[in-house]
């Protein structure tokens, strides 16, 4: 809230200036043609932001400092190279806590040493002294002093941060795989979880009339407790909410630690980041028809459905092959392509476009629809596709493409199901009742790639469609299904 | 500054997000996530802040390790999602 010493004018435009840069980031990614410009703008505002910090602080620890910048770069840009595009999820969760970390520790910095963050006052008392809290202090001592609002915000910025921090490393190893996707259930995890909700917010506000380590570190304790218990019950399929959320709150937590050092730069990028994850969150509820509260309450795709789910296994269903979809696509006219997460687990993605490459040589019109909880996070199939070389203008969103079906000759899903499920439109009981679907059964032919017939999707619920007379379901794995037609095409 | 004007830029920066994030295409969801992550590590002013001011030894160590973790997300935020961004094309006519 204070500056620590009185800032020539230049330093806060520099800090604008940066802030500045992030918006046109944002606004860069409104088209695949700007993106790219606005991603410098973001790295040059980074750049005008950390170098107005070094220039106005009097820097004890250059080298340090260098070094530390040197080391975390490093990291992260061999990561950034390295990384599969199929991990992305994990990689974004794995950032987000490391942004949350990094919160935790500014705010116990500036707890531990106000002074350099310009937000406390020095009390050197010769004889006992009582603070405007009434706390009293004893003679002869040296002490500081943070004022309420900043002791508010620091609370507020420790507690999302940590919040942040260890969500995102259980949302980190449930899509990396190193830990069940299904969601754990504790008993009375609702009681457990509000009750400590309470008991952080209720020591943030008493830290505004007692500045005691204890209250401090106990708020930080808890948050890390209630962010691992908040995301341990949510199931895989609810990921793209979870990532968006994460990504929301480390936002708020650099707002909270950019109000703590009257920071433009950091207050103006946490708001856009925090609105941006709250905007992507509120995409992902719509696309599944849940409530945010529903899917934070945790618990989906676990069995609820089962029973229904077993009892349809036995209607008939028609099994094709390889070379029976290469023909049936190879006669079309228009084939629409449905991908999921199956096919990122498969990375079928670049076997796919040689499929549709050789299918648009037969003058094959071939488009890809994507439904905007298909894969692990928000954009996840987009991303696959692109790698994979697929125009962009190829790919169409649910909504721009839905009515497409009827005329279309072939829809081919791939590792893709609840999002095609015509149950979401009909059935009331369904767990996926009014979420908006692909209309896939529309197609005169329905080509299904799917591991087996046994398994259901992540709701836990069976598809019609696979029952249709005009489907036939290809099952086998996704890469290696479509490395098959290839094949068959190709003679 | 008073904690008023810092509000105010606070809420007008909501507002500000809240209309940039929606023209986002669908089609860079992830990428919007990538950069976010790397721009929300301007924390690192905070971290460098810490890290640079003498007076307290834990507090500058804290700093530093911030600065590492802030660091490693700029630096593999900013590059994965160019990384991302390079390979969106047109159809090639």
């Amino acid at each position: 809230m204070h500056e620590a010493i009185d800032m020539p004018a230049w330093v806060g435009i520099a800090y604008l200036v940066a802030g500045v840069c992030f918006i046109l980031a944002l606004r860069g990614l409104s088209s695949p043609a700007t993106a790219r410009r606005g991603n410098r703008l973001g790295i040059f505002g980074m750049g005008v932001a950390v170098a107005t910090t070094l220039l106005t602080h009097d820097v004890a620890s250059l080298p340090e400092i260098l070094i530390a910048i040197a080391i975390g770069g490093g990291i992260g840009l061999f990561t950034a190279k390295k990384i599969a595009m199929t991990d992305m999820p994990q990689l974004v969760a794995g950032f987000h806590s490391l942004v949350g970390l990094a919160a935790v520790l500014v705010a116990a910095a500036a707890y531990l040493n106000p002074v350099a963050f310009g937000i406390a006052e020095v009390v050197r008392t010769g004889i006992a002294y009582t603070m405007p809290d009434g706390t009293t202090y004893a003679g002869g001592m040296v002490q500081t002093f943070i004022p309420p609002a900043s002791r508010i915000e620091m609370g507020l910025g420790v507690a999302i941060g940590a919040i942040t921090f260890s969500g995102s490393i259980i949302a980190f190893l449930k899509l990396a795989g190193k830990m069940s996707g299904k969601p754990i259930m504790l008993p009375g995890r609702h009681v457990i979880n509000l009750s400590l909700l309470a008991a952080i917010v209720g020591l943030v506000g008493y830290f505004t009339i007692d500045q005691s380590a204890w209250v401090f570190w106990t708020i930080t304790a808890l948050s890390f407790v209630i962010g691992f218990l908040l995301i341990v019950p949510i199931g895989g399929a609810d990921m793209p909410v979870v990532v968006s959320m994460l990504n929301s709150y480390s936002g708020w937590a650099a707002a909270a630690m950019g109000f703590t050092l009257g920071n433009t730069a950091m207050i103006i990028t946490g708001a856009l980041v925090g609105s941006s994850g709250a905007i992507l969150s509120y995409i992902m509820c719509r696309a599944m028809n849940r409530s945010f509260i529903s899917v934070i309450a945790g618990g989906f795709g676990g069995d609820a459905a089962a029973g229904s789910a077993a009892a349809a296994t036995d209607r008939p269903w028609k099994r094709g092959s390889a070379e029976d979809a290469a023909f049936l696509m190879q006669q079309a006219e228009q084939v629409i392509i449905v991908p999921g997460y199956g096919m990122a687990v498969a990375q079928a993605q670049h076997a796919l476009r040689e499929m549709g490459d050789l299918l648009k040589k037969e003058g094959v019109r071939v488009k890809y629809a994507i439904h905007p909880v298909a894969g692990r996070m928000p954009g996840h199939m987009n991303v696959l596709l692109a790698e994979a070389n697929v125009p962009y203008d190829d790919v169409f969103e649910l909504e721009d493409i839905n009515g497409e079906f009827a005329q279309t000759d072939v829809a081919f899903v791939i590792g893709a199901n609840d999002v095609t499920n015509p149950a979401a439109k009909t059935d009331k009981t369904s767990p996926i009742y009014g979420m908006p679907v692909l209309d896939v059964e529309k197609a005169k032919t329905v080509l299904f790639v799917k591991r087996s017939m046994g398994g259901v999707g992540y709701a836990g619920v069976d598809n019609s469609v696979f029952y249709m007379d005009n489907t036939m379901m290809l099952l086998a794995d996704a890469k290696k299904m479509v490395d098959d037609i290839v094949k068959a095409m190709a003679h | 500054m008073s904690f008023i004007a810092i509000l105010s830029i606070f809420v007008m920066a909501c507002f500000v997000g809240y209309y940039v994030v929606w023209s986002v295409t669908p089609a860079l969801h992830t990428p919007l996530m990538a950069v976010t992550n790397a721009i929300s590590s301007v924390i690192i002013v905070g971290a460098l802040v810490a890290a640079a001011a003498g007076g307290s030894v834990s507090s500058k160590w804290l700093g530093l390790f911030a600065v590492v973790l802030a660091s490693i997300n700029i630096f593999g935020g900013f590059a994965v999602t160019e990384r991302m961004l390079a390979m969106y094309r047109k159809k090639e006519r």
